[in-house]
């Protein structure tokens, strides 16, 4: 079975900027795959790359499978937020949609217009004026639109946005069953929860770069544990831990912590108390995706790079 | 047939447009209101114009219509269809998914350009259909004699103005190709519609000043009168002829550049 996106050296430069940075994107068919980048790191280029919105510098890439073009009719879409037009209904919307659709077949589109707006939830404002709608229902709107075919491929960039916590809830759970039913997500997101509950892949980008992609499981292997000493004599526990090879050990207010490496914890504890440090708690800390998402981008989330 | 759908919803979105809808309606008025100035004013035309020749037969009330909005106003209205065709999509962001719904880029300009030519015809067919009405209801509506001084029975006059719409109709093509490309090159709607109709006036302009008559017969706007020749009996066909293919060249040349720009340009509205 071909990769539902692949690429290879894929670059695109607007001027001076390599906005996206010869990546090599591996998405396997079935796979929930977690885009994740901070804002500006290249996340809605290489997805309007993918879709041929915007023609790469260099590079290749394939929908599954095939050219873009070719596959675009089995692929459906959420880009940069929703966009229709203000003056028309929900349901016209997506009849304009349809209509410009060559593959659509007008026989079924009243039906499949009813269909999509009814998995969103929007069967009650089928006949209300775009304008009027509110962020959460624009949102939906949009994946009203990328479900009006079949489609074997989804690319959602955000879907979340602008949902409240019921509609984040009900979209998560939609792109959950979706998945359950053999469709591929491609989903570009800066809410690590989510990457985390709906994920089984994830793809790392920095500054134009794929700076990590894989099975989430993966990446969580891949985590360091980290010790934590509470105590009345930090510098003296310092000093223990050092002694006992642990790396970057550091010092702030009664807190000594350390990468706990191939240590394990209970010699550790054993050496600091042989060594006369007062153990007032001891833990062993996973970091979280944010924490490992961090030290890959090197830099906080949501920060524009 | 899946374009004959595509391009009933374009020109479902061109025709219930409000602004559209109220440039239709101004246009069409615009015989209605010269008929009614003519006919209160209380001076008879002189046989032999277009503007006299409304007392004598009612159907010169769409002819002296079509003099009237021929300059400025139709081009604005075409211009303002045309302008928007791309440039509003890509301003409200429905152009990116429009692209990924997917239609092709090709089909997309070319739905595009049929119905902003079906608007054409449109706004010339209003003028028309208000000034034969207006014509009837306040002048005599008998036998009228052509520019040439020769008569004919007002359903042959229905005739010629027929043919001397589909003739200006055709040469707002031009305008319709120009406005376009232009839209190809904006997000802003608003600047492909001014930049097109400047394009219009310079062509106008141009043609008004005799130092440059080596172009005048390049400009597209230079055979925009000659449906007189339409009025003539015999029709005169050699300016026509001439006019017509000068425009289908203009429509050519700007619908090949808009393809140009737009089958491999980055929309990243």
């Amino acid at each position: 079975m071909p990769a539902a996106i692949a690429s290879e050296g894929l670059t695109k430069r607007f001027g001076q900027v390599n906005a996206v940075d010869g990546i090599d994107l591996d998405v396997p068919a079935g796979s929930v795959y977690g885009f994740l980048g901070p804002n500006g790191s290249g996340k809605t280029t290489t997805i309007r790359v993918l879709l041929g919105l915007v023609f790469p510098t260099a590079g290749s890439h394939s929908l599954l499978g095939t050219t873009t073009p070719k596959a675009l009719g089995r692929v459906g879409a959420l880009v940069e937020g929703p966009a229709f037009h203000p003056y028309l209904s929900g349901a016209a919307n997506l009849a304009r949609l349809d209509a410009a659709n060559r593959a659509a077949d007008s026989r079924t589109a009243k039906r499949r217009i009813a269909a999509s707006l009814e998995r969103v939830g929007l069967t009650a404002a089928a006949a209300k004026r775009y304008r009027h709608y509110s962020l959460g229902m624009r949102q939906r709107l949009g994946i009203a639109a990328a479900l009006l075919q079949p489609r074997e491929l989804l690319v959602l960039d955000e879907p979340t946005n602008g949902l409240d916590p019921q509609g984040t809830r009900e979209v998560r759970g939609l792109i959950a069953e979706l998945a359950g039913d053999g469709v591929t997500v491609f989903l570009s997101s800066h809410l690590l929860s989510e990457v985390e509950q709906l994920c089984s892949h994830v793809g790392v980008m920095s500054v134009g770069r794929l700076v990590w992609q894989g099975r989430l499981a993966d990446l969580r292997a891949q985590r360091e544990p980290s010790i934590v000493v509470e105590t009345a004599t930090p510098q003296k526990a310092a000093d223990v831990l050092n002694a006992s090879g642990l790396h970057d050990v550091s010092v702030s207010d009664g807190h000594v912590r350390a990468r706990l490496g191939e240590a394990e914890p209970e010699r550790i504890v054993a050496a600091l108390v042989y060594g006369g440090v007062g153990v007032r708690a001891f833990g062993v800390e996973q970091p979280s995706l944010e924490e490992q998402f961090v030290g890959l981008t090197g830099e906080g989330f949501d920060v524009s790079g | 047939m899946s374009v004959a759908r595509f391009l009933r919803s374009e020109l479902s979105m061109v025709f219930r447009r409000r602004r559209n809808l109220a440039l239709l309606v101004i246009l069409a008025l615009v015989p209605v209101l010269i008929a009614t100035a003519v006919k209160f004013n209380g001076h008879p035309g002189r046989g032999g114009t277009i503007l006299g020749g409304i007392t004598d037969n009612g159907l010169f009330a769409a002819l002296a219509g079509f003099l009237v909005v021929g300059p400025v106003f139709l081009p604005l209205v075409v211009a303002v269809v045309a302008g928007d065709s791309v440039a509003g999509e890509a301003n409200t962001g429905t152009l990116r998914y429009l692209l990924v719904i997917p239609v092709g880029r090709t089909r997309l300009l070319g739905v595009k350009l049929a119905a902003t030519a079906v608007w054409c015809v449109a706004c010339v067919a209003a003028v028309a259909l208000t000034g034969i009405l207006a014509g009837l209801a306040l002048f005599p509506s008998g036998e009228l004699t052509l520019l040439s001084g020769r008569v004919i029975s007002y359903a042959d006059g229905l005739g010629r103005l027929v043919l001397v719409l589909l003739y200006v109709a055709a040469m707002v093509l031009s305008v319709a190709a120009i406005g376009m490309f232009v839209s190809t090159m904006t997000e802003v709607p608003n600047a492909a519609i001014a930049a097109t109709l400047t394009l219009t006036i310079v062509s106008e302009v141009a043609d008004a000043v005799p130092q440059l008559s080596a172009i005048h017969g390049w400009l597209p706007s230079h055979y925009w009168l000659q449906w007189f020749d339409l009025l003539r009996d015999p029709i005169i066909t050699t300016n026509i002829t001439t006019g017509l293919l000068v425009t289908l060249g203009y429509v050519a040349f700007f619908s090949s550049m808009a393809w140009a720009r737009f089958s491999n340009k980055d929309v990243t509205s």
